[in-house]
């Protein structure tokens, strides 16, 4: 590629891509309120990711989020998720039932639902990522 | 003509067009473009439909990172399509009969938008009317999502982790003893 057009790029990126993974929180922790929701802000926060390895390389990529260590956040997402289940059962709920993790039950419905979140957007982001990383290093 | 209508039927031609374009496609690179493509017309449909978290997701995993990842397999397995050794006429049956059996499936259903079909009467209500009491935050998709239907979720989430297990499986050893 032209260097210009890759100096281009890369500036562009370095724009875009702070504000990719500020939306991708924003739609995380305002999923109670407007749409989205740990999904959808797992696969921005992947997409950001994967924009910056795109341009800037996966080695550099790596050296922020190494594949060991994204690999723990695939599994921690989802320890996350089923720990509030099994927290709650401890407490004296049922499985998952939130409203036992503080006096008041809709404060304790916002907690629950903010930690499952948290956990299913670390969770898919994580996954995305460690797919990316390894079809392209499997290229290579 | 009433303007729901028209972006409604814009869309499901836009989307018919694209069917077409994509079965005659030899192009695998252009395959998943399409694909991207299509994922984001019935983005829209869902916006018009006031399903905006559904849009929100089609949007972000369709059209977004389903063709990125699509094109990272691509860019392993090769850009053109094989050519199938199988005649044109058993899978011009096979979708026949398929087709032919979901349209009859759809014969017993609730004409569209019924308000008295069993989906909106059975736990509906209650979610739409209660959740503000019980749950306490207004978007009422992430009240059954997150709280109601809390075990789906959590399975929802362990299938994306059977599926980066499953990468790891198949990819995963052989990066690793190429690096060593």
């Amino acid at each position: 590629m032209d260097t210009r057009a890759v100096v281009i790029l890369r500036e562009v990126c370095k724009i875009i891509i702070p504000a990719v993974l500020l939306f991708a929180l924003y739609v995380q922790f305002h999923g109670e309120y407007g749409p989205g929701g740990g999904f959808q802000a797992g696969v921005i926060f992947a997409a950001g990711v994967i924009l910056y390895a795109l341009v800037f390389g996966r080695e550099t990529a790596q050296r922020i989020l190494p594949l060991t260590t994204v690999r723990i956040f695939i599994a921690a997402g989802v320890l996350l998720y089923a720990g509030v289940g099994v927290g709650t059962i401890f407490l004296g709920g049922n499985f998952l039932d939130y409203n036992v993790l503080l006096h008041d039950p809709k404060h304790a419905q916002h907690l629950g639902i903010f930690l499952i979140e948290l956990g299913v957007g670390i969770t898919v982001a994580a996954v995305m990522i460690t797919i990316f990383y390894l079809l392209d290093e499997f290229c290579e | 003509m009433d303007i729901a209508i028209l972006v409604n039927f814009s869309l499901l031609t836009l989307m018919m067009l694209v069917v077409v374009v994509l079965i005659r496609l030899k192009s695998l690179l252009g395959v998943a473009l399409t694909n991207g493509i299509y994922s984001l017309l019935s983005a829209g449909l869902f916006v018009t439909m006031d399903a905006v978290d559904v849009a929100f997701t089609e949007a972000a995993v369709g059209a977004g990172i389903t063709t990125v990842l699509l094109l990272g397999t691509i860019a392993v397995t090769g850009m053109e399509q094989t050519v199938s050794r199988h005649g044109k006429f058993l899978p011009l049956v096979v979708i026949f009969i398929t087709g032919a059996a979901l349209i009859y499936g759809t014969l017993d259903m609730p004409p569209f938008g019924d308000p008295k079909a069993p989906i909106h009467t059975h736990v509906a209500p209650h979610y739409l009317t209660e959740s503000t009491n019980e749950i306490g935050i207004p978007n009422v998709v992430t009240s059954v999502l997150a709280s109601y239907r809390g075990y789906d979720t959590l399975g929802e989430v362990i299938v994306i982790f059977t599926a980066a297990i499953g990468v790891l499986l198949l990819l995963g050893k052989t990066v690793g003893k190429r690096n060593k």
